[in-house]
């Protein structure tokens, strides 16, 4: 499960930093998906992995808090998709601006001199 | 539930919210409505802000740091949000409010037709720069920081045109990029900690076991990273000139006090959980702080003498501020005393002034005849605003005499005050971040002075490079002045007003900033007060 999820969170954080780099605008704002995805499963490990632990806990009594998952993360983890599904799509308008109004995808704004 | 005088310290986040949200109803035709909405709150912020400055003055019997505390939804604080006001961030709160009116103003001269919505994004930028000064638990620092990044997007985008646009493309990316470089240090700091509250934070770190230090440690540093880009420390700053040229005059007015949230964070965070008590992780960082601090200010400084611009060389001069604060932050964080941070905070004050009005002063002393009409038609035109609108009047608003003047003082006024010559308050900040240096104790003695060096030459240079724009603009101009409206040219006669004031009265603001780094420097005050805060309910069950 670990081995799975790091990989998960490895292959994803370094595809988005590959495709950040790169020279167009389409390619960076996947980039940056990706690697909100990475950030999103990072969150959500920082609260140790549990296996079909409720987050919630029952009221009253003295219960084992060892049997339910850390519920901070998961709240983290939905603000933080919130805040960058919006912000993506704040970027996604600025660049349809951008090649509107350049006429290149570059993130320049204009080719590069062969 | 009465609404008592303790509601007050979430009225800096509340008065601009609310403000933006009305402004949305409102038609875009309805300028007056909105410009009127929209001073309304931020002088009810600014007084606020100044009342809550006054309260963490606090009295003799709490040792002059009154803290004040607002439990949102009165959880008990290590689990609820709580919001905290004391000196430090009642002072920024001020210096916010004092920025915004100014560049409200000025946009009210024309710049706010200039495209949609520029009130509500305005009064959402100050929401949350305020929030990001008031919040007291770190994943409300991102939620903050992220409505402030989210305003300043549209803000710099303002008035459209190629140049913003393709520098509001990097401004996005870059700042996207920062945001999840902050998340992944927040989860690390709680993957270390367990807690993403300042107060607890700072308790816990001195206690922590041994193996888990390293993890709360890279967490903290990958976090400093992301609040480092947004000061605009060297070599991530490459995008911060483009960007704060792109903006319009009064966005970029207010842009000088974003990278000042960020070392604000840096301030706050370093001093709160790699103090002086933080046992094994003390001073954690300083060196980072201080080399690249001394890095921003050497680039800052060699970009103004490079600059053909005024508008670029304003942007860079902006780098030289934050580092100039970051590395004598960095120096008492490695032990240099409350003299050092105290200079560095009126510093701090006087140059976030000093350019937010050179910012203002660069559209009028560039502009080339015709007043703002010309300019507006041009971006208009890009805009796609059409001609038949009702209040197309822009010739209208009383043109001041003696431009040239007017503009001159004023511009020569901003150039002491950043360039730290005598008569002006640059000077005394810098004169006293000198003074506590050469005491000594903070680092080795060649490390000050390479510091002495970087900070003079950086005066030296900003000497230099803005004597020759100045020359280029007021001596050897030919022809007709630019004329220049009145209501542009208060808002800068007021930011140097205000310059003014601090001359004058800098011993009591020097007092003011020497019990707010002696407060800084006391974390255990503000871990202990926050983590004590009483809660409402308490407090009636008890009575």
């Amino acid at each position: 499960m670990e081995m799975v999820l790091s990989a998960a969170i490895g292959v994803l954080a370094a595809s988005g930093i590959w495709l950040l780099m790169r020279p167009r605008t389409f390619q960076v704002i996947v980039g940056l998906c990706l690697l909100s995805y990475a950030v999103n499963l990072f969150i959500f490990s920082m609260g140790r992995i549990t296996m079909g632990a409720p987050p919630i806990m029952p009221k009253g009594g003295f219960i084992n808090p060892a049997a339910y998952a850390d519920p901070l993360p998961q709240a983290l983890v939905l603000t933080a998709i919130v805040i960058s599904f919006a912000t993506t799509a704040l970027f996604l308008v600025v660049l349809i601006a951008s090649r509107g109004l350049t006429g290149t995808d570059h993130v320049d704004g204009q080719e590069r001199e062969p | 539930m009465s609404l008592g005088p303790e509601h007050l310290i979430i009225a800096p986040i509340l008065i601009p919210f609310f403000a933006g949200a009305l402004m949305l109803v409102y038609d875009e035709r309805q300028r007056r409505a909105k410009l009127t909405i929209s001073l309304v709150a931020v002088v009810a912020s600014l007084l606020a802000a100044v009342e809550l400055l006054i309260r963490s003055k606090g009295s003799e019997l709490t040792g002059n740091n009154d803290i004040g505390f607002y439990l949102l939804g009165d959880w008990a604080a290590p689990y609820g949000i709580v919001l905290v006001v004391d000196r430090l961030s009642a002072m920024m709160l001020v210096l916010t409010g004092l920025l915004a009116l100014p560049a409200l103003l000025y946009a009210a001269a024309g710049w706010h037709r200039q495209g949609q919505h520029f009130h509500s994004m305005f009064q959402f930028l100050l929401m949350g720069v305020n929030g990001a000064f008031l919040t007291g638990d770190l994943f409300n620092l991102f939620v903050f920081f992220e409505v402030l990044l989210a305003a300043s997007y549209g803000l710099l985008l303002h008035g459209g045109g190629q140049l913003r646009v393709r520098g509001g493309l990097h401004y996005i990316a870059i700042n996207l990029t920062g945001s999840l470089l902050f998340l992944i240090g927040v989860s690390l700091v709680y993957g270390a900690s367990g807690t993403l509250n300042m107060a607890q934070l700072s308790m816990m770190v001195p206690v922590l076991p041994e193996a888990r230090l390293p993890m709360l440690q890279a967490g903290a540093a990958i976090m400093a990273l992301a609040f480092l880009i947004k000061a605009g420390i060297w070599p991530m700053s490459f995008w911060l000139p483009t960007a704060y040229m792109a903006g319009a005059a009064p966005v970029a007015a207010m842009f000088a006090i974003m990278t000042k949230v960020g070392v604000y964070v840096i301030l706050r965070l370093s001093f709160l959980i790699f103090g002086a008590g933080a046992g094994a992780s003390a001073g954690f960082g300083a060196e980072v702080l201080i080399a690249g601090g001394m890095a921003t200010i050497a680039f800052g400084f060699l970009g103004v003498l490079a600059s053909q611009a005024l508008g670029r060389m304003a942007a860079h001069l902006v780098l030289v501020s934050s580092g100039t604060v970051l590395a004598a932050g960095g120096f008492v964080l490695a032990g240099g005393g409350a003299e050092i941070l105290a200079a560095a905070l009126f510093y701090l004050l006087s140059s976030t002034l000093a350019i937010s009005a050179l910012f203002l002063l660069i559209e009028p002393m560039s502009r080339e005849d015709g007043g703002i009409a010309a300019l507006l038609a041009l971006t208009a035109d890009a805009y796609g605003l059409d001609a038949r609108e009702e209040d197309r009047q822009p010739e209208v608003g009383l043109a001041i005499p003696g431009t040239l003047t007017v503009l001159g003082l004023s511009f020569g006024a901003c150039v002491i005050a950043l360039a730290g010559l005598p008569p002006l308050s640059g000077f005394i900040g810098k004169i006293g971040i000198l003074q506590g240096l050469l005491a000594g104790g903070a680092a080795t003695p060649a490390l000050s002075w390479a510091f002495v060096a970087i900070l003079i030459m950086s005066g030296f240079a900003t000497l230099v490079g803005l004597v020759r724009v100045g020359i280029q603009t007021f001596w050897a101009t030919e022809g007709e002045p630019p004329r220049v409206l009145a209501l542009e040219i208060a808002p800068v006669v007021a930011l140097i007003g205000l310059l003014v004031l601090l001359t004058f009265k800098a011993e009591v603001t020097l007092g003011y900033m020497r019990d707010t780094a002696d407060a800084v420097l006391q974390p255990k005050v503000y871990a202990e007060g926050v983590l004590g805060a009483p809660r409402a309910a308490e407090g009636e069950d008890s009575e």
